[in-house]
């Protein structure tokens, strides 16, 4: 009786969200705010039915409620607790509703947040999250639906989850991305918005910044999260596969990252604005293609649940209607607006201009590299892969490029930079990160040319940043008042810079001076890791678990000294249900290096296939991307959004420029 | 000039230098790593490229797989059941590989017919099939039907 009572809050929710997408928007365009004052009280229903919906689904897993088949697929009664809560989202139908539930709990966050915003305004951004909502609804409603029944025959058992995802990263993973990946519809609407309107100005751009740097910073956990669960689960090792679905996840975090940027600009100075609202639309579209080729099965992976064409036709179609429509209201729309301000040939918008072409030619990489097979495989011309070694070679000198662009744009100033004062101030840090690259380059004991230029690029980054840092905080009352003069956003973008150059430093480093060997061991032999240590196999043994049998492997990991470090058990599970078997790798992580070690398939009737690996500084890659995200969120709690109510009651024209410290003008000494 | 024009000015040349680049990286890049796919009977016929980084994939076939007692060494047949093809690889096979599993492998031919593989992938789960190795084989039996070879075998999934 629960699953119906779901299905309704489902069909409920559809409603209101039908008439949240239609009613607010035409009382914005016939000026009736009665109308317009129904979007609030619309997305907090549609919120309610929707985590209603959600609910049901949560209790039916909790309960083992075999009678309904998503249950039943993707569930077991001898599942631990917290994995039948995280098989909700397991497959395909259960994380197609977290995704609707993401979407409604945005539209009410934009509801509760947006209480300075003008009606008009709020009613349309509603309206255009209503349109998507809708989309995803009636997707689920019509293809998807997790209540559906399977009567009168109940299984006595569930299917059980698939293995890969029985694990602490899976939990947390995917809705870490689809906070990301939903909240840029947020960024989306509010364009949509500024273009229905034609009012492009510096005020729409603040409003959407903020909701851009959340939903950025929760992709980046997202994308980091992912990779860190291919990492130890799934990838013996391996960080990031240039798989099509990683693919789809980094797609809209590089357009998000240049959407960001551009929305400073746009704030900050008034230009780049038709080029601003082409990115949010461009970023939104792409993580609704993120969700059609993860969803529609036109990929088989892990992350491909079901292969059912006509939920791809539907995901199609949206993300069709989404592109087509948004891009025929930008090109009525967007000429309309012109910018006025003025800007040289070398100041701190163009940098933010360079930066924004190197991350749309990694974004259009990145795309060109997952679709071309594809499209390629569907006109029936071939099959073929596009791997790793394209991306590399692609993507490292953009990635490279980057850096060092960023490096010498954060002492730029805006409308105009003096190349000579510039050339000067970048001297130093120049000089201490070659010193720096040189030093790290000996440590590791050979010169590769990549890993130069990306510790260059990444040593680089982290200098000319707190170069920055040690200038703007000059002070008369002292160092440390200087330093808490900066406002929380300058602490953001600081963080933010720092954790690009720390992912940038563990990739490098990772991939150029990391060490992977397959050996043939048997009890008592020993392994060499690398980086002086050794691994010593003690012995091989058998335990049970909830739901699998494993067998595991000791040992004992020995640093040059012949010291013991730690002890490691990786493992070979056999799960019962689903008859598969998945290797645990066992890790010695620190932060200079992990040691990590896999037990593979048995050789013979006393050895074993080990893989032992020593990754130098691969924690780095998911520690800079906290970075970022913390300082996405730092950089939202700044003051200026906070006291916006208060500016907006006293001064009328929303598009008056702050006065008050921001990251874009250095202060302090300038010479 | 006038100070619009060559603001507009830098910002086309920025994009066209900027895509330009970028478009010649990427036919360049393409042009060294596309990995075409390969079924057996093609390899058998001396379709495939010698010692370019290739993909083939198929059935491997039962009783063929010999391990070397001293290394990581592996020898397997993969069929697609009208021809085969023998590959050797070293290293950790997938936990999914088993006799008579599809698998893609990734790799270079040798004068004499072998493929030398630097990668192997086996399906992700047991209703897994890769497309190609499913397309191999399903060609692979229309041939034999076609030729009148008997029995008409049918491929998995089909």
């Amino acid at each position: 009786m629960y699953p119906e009572l779901g299905q309704m809050a489902l069909i409920l929710a559809l409603l209101l969200a039908t008439l949240l997408a239609v009613v607010p928007l035409i009382g914005s365009l016939t000026g009736r705010e009665q109308l317009q004052a129904f979007a609030r009280p619309l997305s907090a229903g549609l919120f309610v039915f929707v985590a209603l919906a959600f609910a049901v689904l949560a209790h039916a897993f909790m309960t083992d409620d075999f009678s309904v088949a998503y249950v039943a697929n993707n569930s077991n009664s001898l599942l631990p607790w917290y994995y039948k809560f995280s098989a909700v989202w397991g497959g395909h139908e259960g994380s197609l509703l977290l995704w609707v539930l993401m979407l409604a709990g945005w539209t009410l966050a934009v509801a509760v947040f947006s209480r300075q915003l003008p009606p008009a305004m709020v009613a349309q951004v509603l309206s255009v999250m209503g349109m998507v909502t809708v989309g995803f609804l009636l997707f689920t409603v019509l293809t998807s639906n997790p209540f559906d029944r399977i009567l009168p025959n109940v299984p006595a058992d569930g299917a059980d989850l698939n293995p890969l995802l029985q694990d602490f990263g899976l939990i947390v993973h995917p809705p870490m991305l689809y906070m990301g990946y939903v909240g840029f519809s947020v960024a989306f609407a509010f364009a949509i918005a500024a273009l229905i309107n034609g009012r492009l100005d510096a005020a729409w751009a603040r409003w959407s910044r903020p909701w851009t740097t959340v939903a950025w910073s929760f992709l980046t956990l997202g994308v980091a999260l992912g990779s860190w669960w291919a990492y130890y689960e799934l990838g013996w090792g391996g960080w990031w596969f240039w798989d099509p679905v990683e693919n789809a996840s980094l797609l809209p975090w590089l357009s998000g990252t240049a959407l960001m940027h551009s929305l400073a600009v746009t704030e900050k100075r008034g230009v780049f604005k038709s080029w601003t609202v082409l990115l949010a639309i461009v970023t939104f579209s792409l993580s609704l293609l993120g969700a059609f080729l993860v969803r529609s099965g036109v990929l088989t992976s892990v992350h491909a649940f079901a292969s059912d064409p006509e939920r791809g036709k539907f995901l199609l179609l949206l993300l069709a209607i989404t592109v087509v429509s948004s891009l025929t209201l930008y090109a009525f729309r967007a000429p309309v607006v012109h910018a006025r301000a003025r800007y040289e040939g070398l100041s701190r918008e163009v940098f933010l201009l360079m930066n924004n072409v190197l991350l749309v030619a990694a974004t259009l990489l990145v795309l060109v590299g997952t679709l071309y097979p594809l499209v390629l495989d569907y006109l029936d011309m071939g099959r073929l892969s596009i791997g790793e070694p394209f991306f590399s070679l692609t993507f490292s000198p953009l990635a490279i490029a980057a850096g060092l662009l960023l490096g010498a744009g954060i002492f730029s100033r805006w409308k105009k930079t003096d190349g000579g004062w510039l050339g000067r101030k970048l001297l130093w840090p120049l000089a201490v990160s070659m010193l720096f690259t040189a030093s790290v380059l000996v440590g590791y004991g050979e010169f590769k040319p990549w890993a130069f230029a990306g510790i260059f690029s990444a040593s680089w980054v982290v200098i000319a940043t707190f170069f920055d840092l040690w200038e703007k905080s000059a002070s008369r009352k002292g160092r440390l008042h200087g330093l808490r003069r900066q406002s929380r956003s300058y602490y953001g973008m600081v963080l933010g810079h720092l954790g690009m150059a720390i992912v940038m430093a563990g990739a490098t480093v990772a991939s150029n001076y990391g060490i992977e060997r397959d050996v043939r061991m048997s009890p008592g032999d020993t392994a060499e890791v690398g980086g002086g240590y050794q691994a010593v196999f003690t012995e091989m043994g058998s335990r049970r678990g909830p739901n699998f049998t494993a067998e595991y492997g000791r040992f004992e990991i020995l640093d040059s000294d012949g010291q013991l470090v730690s002890v490691q058990f990786p493992e070979k599970r056999q799960y019962l249900v689903q008859r598969s078997v998945m290797t645990e790798a066992a890790i010695d992580a620190g932060l200079f290096r992990d040691i990590f070690i896999a037990v593979g398939e048995r050789v013979s009737d006393d050895a074993w296939a080990i893989r032992v690996q020593y990754k130098p500084l691969v924690r780095w890659l998911w520690l800079g991307a906290i970075f970022m995200a913390v300082g996405g969120f730092l950089a939202i709690s700044d003051r200026r959004y906070r006291l916006r109510e208060k500016v907006q009651k006293s001064v009328e024209p929303p598009a008056a420029r702050d006065s008050e410290q921001t990251p874009g003008k250095p202060a302090g000494a300038t010479s | 000039m006038h100070p619009i024009r060559k603001k507009r000015l830098t910002i086309v040349l920025f994009l066209v230098v900027g895509v330009s680049v970028a478009v010649a990286l990427t036919t360049y890049a393409l042009r060294q790593n596309i990995n075409l796919f390969y079924d057996p009977s093609q390899i058998a016929a001396g379709e495939a490229p010698v010692d370019v980084r290739i993909r083939a994939g198929g059935m491997v076939l039962e009783g063929s797989v010999i391990r070397d007692p001293e290394s990581l060494q592996v020898e397997f047949k993969v069929t697609d059941f009208t021809s085969s093809v023998l590959m050797e690889y070293t290293g950790i096979l997938p936990d999914l590989f088993a006799e008579g599993q599809g698998v893609v492998a990734m790799g270079r031919l040798d004068g004499g017919g072998r493929f030398v593989a630097d990668q192997v992938l086996a399906k992700h789960d047991e209703n897994y099939m890769s497309p190609e190795v499913n397309e191999a084989l399903e060609k692979a039996a229309s041939k034999r039907a076609g030729e009148g070879a008997g029995q008409v075998e049918t491929s998995a999934g089909y």
